[in-house]
């Protein structure tokens, strides 16, 4: 995204204070900027979506000095002050841009009673679907109602009838009575998602949301018309009655899906997730993400997942495996096989392995089609963070054929494995059977079968890290279950094995002392940064220094090769 | 170490020393209690009369059409102070239960711990649809913490059929049947 280095900035006054805000902005943001708890309540107007002012709800009163039409001059008050032409009717505050010396009022008596209006129409016809409305508790119809509602009735007559448990699509659900008409879904399809799917028919009450005959809405980021929605019209069909919003903790992650980094929130409950949402980062993803990313939760629980730190099929302590990997990476001859979905910490223990037992690290590429939008070519979340850990210093190969042939030919000895099926990438299992493998992994596959010992690794959504996305953003993501039983974080397991491989005693590991090695190993990572302070929006590295290679992504909604070289300045606010 | 003081007692007169006195002011009590009504119970065969405001164990009501009021809103598993209430939500299937289908939403599993339950009564108040009840049960017993977790089952069981002054659902479900003048 193109960031002005200079934003000019215009004076206007909110309820009778000069506020300072950037030019160009509407008066919802503009309130929000001018904080002190203001708010402009609203249901159409969303920042990543073009203006429909049609909810009514963001109504203020606004006014500008007056001037005098002859001569152009100000019109003054008795006591000097410039006298305020005030529009005689309430305007809506997402269609008004800020002007220098605009006045506005958010709190007058018009603002409220127009605001109380638009709530009480849009709630004649709202059903009382709040007890089995998946939104509630998320609900801004809910909240506003709280606050500008009359908490009672005067509508005597029926409320409208509409259809109910439509499905849109295979991913989501609605329900008519609910929708209040705010368009919201329609422009996103229309503008974001570029699959014009949704739209309104029949007029008046009748008015009525639903997909174009024929169609349906099916698209990859289809649950994003969801999040949006600011009542419970549209619900997801896997959250569907799961569990209550107000149950579930929020924690701040990063969807591995493509190297686009999605920022994310992951929404868990006594350590089960249960649904991913999009986190707003204007520099990687606005509030989007795709519908395939909100599923990869779903491995957490599935029944191949490695549980137990084993040699030969034993169950043995993370200890006892660490020390039987020392003494087989010690034998020499041996070959690290990291993985593009480790983390940044990992990478660099993986580095150090390599390095220290003079063995030569391998990675492996995961591409696949991408859909210019918010999933990239490089289906792997942290194929930067290889490069600037230097792991590798070229682009991952597509197989291991080269080391199939050194095992061939006798000249490797151990194969230290992280998460990738090696049968798969030209290493038959009679192949592997020829040498000593060391499976690092989350999920039970045919090397882990043969692998001599296997450590279980934690999932993203267990554990502490960072990646570092297509723009050379570092993004970190926090752990938001606990992981299987008895299963360690991966570095602190890692140490046990580096650690004795430089004859030192391994020390208990924090991801900040990580950090810190990594800020003193590491030029293009700043000195002080730590994990703990890394900014919530990211932090931009320089990635100029391998611009020379030529990355698989193309054009997306963030990223562009032709760009590529020039460094993401600070991103661009949040 | 605190001091003892001691009292000093005033000597027995002759009429306390006999007991009589005494004997018979008890006496007098026996008889006239005697001829009252009897205030105790023969428990557990006789019960007392509960209260209507009573706060009994918590259970759960269908309406008198035997419908399952209770919609999984977990709003009582919220607002529960010890946090005995735990439920797990689940969808109304519509090709199983038509007529029901439009409420969409039923408890998969309703367990209420009944060790740590306090009865102070806040899920009746908060329950939107009238669901949940403390009534008249106030004596409940188990060999095993699992026994003193009433499921489902058990709490539909206690709780019986509640007149219902609103029937919402069926209601809502006239109105869609009716349609719109459209």
């Amino acid at each position: 995204m193109k960031v002005e280095s200079i934003v000019e900035h215009i004076t206007i006054k909110i309820d009778g204070e000069d506020v300072q805000v950037p030019k160009g902005i509407n008066v919802i943001e503009a309130v929000k900027m001018a904080g002190k708890g203001k708010v402009v309540p609203h249901y159409c107007y969303h920042p990543k979506l073009s203006i429909a002012g049609n909810c009514r709800m963001c109504m203020v009163e606004m006014g500008m000095p007056m001037r005098d039409r002859a001569t152009g001059e100000a019109i003054l008050e008795e006591d000097g002050s410039p006298k305020i032409g005030w529009m005689p009717k309430p305007t809506i505050g997402c269609a008004t841009d800020v002007a220098p010396g605009m006045h506005i009022r958010t709190d007058s008596e018009m603002v409220k009673e127009s605001r109380n209006g638009v709530t009480e129409f849009l709630l004649i016809n709202h059903p009382l679907d709040c007890p089995i409305c998946d939104q509630a508790g998320e609900c801004r119809l809910q909240e506003f109602s709280a606050e500008h509602g009359r908490g009672y009735s005067r509508f005597i007559e029926d409320k409208n009838v509409k259809p109910k448990r439509t499905r849109l699509g295979p991913r989501v659900m609605l329900d008519d009575e609910r929708c209040i008409l705010c368009s919201r879904c329609v422009r996103f399809t229309q503008e974001v998602a570029d699959e014009d799917v949704l739209g309104f028919v029949d007029r008046g009450t009748y008015s009525t949301l639903t997909c174009y005959p024929g169609k349906e809405l099916a698209h990859n980021y289809s649950l994003n018309t969801v999040d949006i929605c600011p009542v419970g019209a549209l619900t997801s069909t896997d959250f569907r009655f799961k569990m209550r919003v107000w149950f579930l903790k929020r924690t701040p992650s990063i969807c591995t899906e493509s190297s686009v980094g999605a920022n994310t929130e992951i929404w868990s409950r006594e350590g089960k997730i249960y649904r991913i949402t999009p986190r707003r980062n204007d520099a990687v993803n606005d509030t989007w993400m795709t519908d395939s990313g909100r599923a990869l939760y779903k491995a957490v629980e599935s029944d191949d997942r490695l549980t137990h730190y084993t040699i030969e099929g034993v169950h043995k302590t993370s200890d006892e495996v660490a020390a039987a990997a020392v003494e087989m990476l010690k034998a020499g001859d041996a070959v690290v096989v990291g993985s593009v979905h480790s983390s940044l910490e990992e990478q660099f223990y993986y580095g150090m392995i390599a390095q220290r037992c003079s063995a030569k690290p391998m990675l492996v590429s995961h591409y696949g089609e991408g859909d210019g939008l918010l999933l990239s070519e490089d289906r792997s979340p942290n194929l930067r963070g290889a490069l600037v850990t230097g792991l590798i210093d070229a682009l991952p190969t597509a197989d291991l054929e080269p080391l199939a042939r050194s095992v061939e030919a006798g000249s490797v000895k151990t194969i230290f494995a992280v998460n990738e099926d090696l049968t798969e990438l030209g290493l038959s299992k009679e192949l592997l059977a020829k040498v000593q493998v060391i499976y690092v992994g989350t999920h039970a596959n045919a090397t882990s079968e043969v692998a001599n010992l296997v450590i279980p690794s934690l999932m993203v959504f267990e554990k502490d890290g960072t990646f570092i996305n297509q723009n050379f953003l570092v993004q970190r993501f926090k752990a938001a279950v606990p992981g299987p039983r008895g299963i360690q974080p991966d570095f602190t397991v890692l140490e046990k094995i580096c650690a004795p491989l430089a004859q030192e005693k391994p020390a208990p590991v924090t991801i900040d002392a990580v950090w810190e090695r990594m800020a003193a190993t590491f030029d293009i990572l700043p000195e002080d940064a730590r994990w703990r302070t890394l900014p919530e929006a990211g932090l931009a590295l320089d990635g100029t220094a391998f611009q020379e290679l030529q990355f698989v992504e193309t054009k997306n909604l963030k990223y562009d090769p032709a760009k590529a070289e020039v460094p993401q300045a600070e991103p661009a606010g949040v | 170490m605190a001091k003892t003081k001691v009292l000093e007692r005033k000597p027995l007169t002759f009429a306390e020393k006999t007991f009589l006195p005494q004997i018979a002011g008890g006496l007098k009590t026996t008889f006239a209690t005697m001829l009252q009504k009897k205030v105790t119970l023969q428990y557990p065969e006789e019960r007392p009369n509960i209260p209507d405001n009573y706060r009994g164990v918590p259970t759960l009501v269908r309406d008198p059409n035997g419908r399952e009021k209770c919609v999984s809103c977990q709003l009582c598993e919220f607002v529960c102070p010890p946090k005995a209430i735990r439920i797990t939500p689940g969808e109304i299937d519509p090709e199983a239960e038509p007529d029901r289908a439009h409420v969409e939403k039923a408890p998969k599993e309703f367990d209420i711990n009944m060790l740590r339950c306090i009865y102070c009564g806040l899920c009746q108040e908060v329950c939107p649809e009238e669901a949940i009840y403390l009534q008249d049960v106030f004596s409940l017993s188990g060999y095993s913490r699992e026994e003193m977790i009433n499921n489902k089952e058990k709490l539909y069981e206690l709780g019986g059929t509640l007149p219902d002054s609103h029937y919402k659902w069926d209601k809502k479900k006239a109105a869609e049947v009716a349609g719109n003048s459209h």
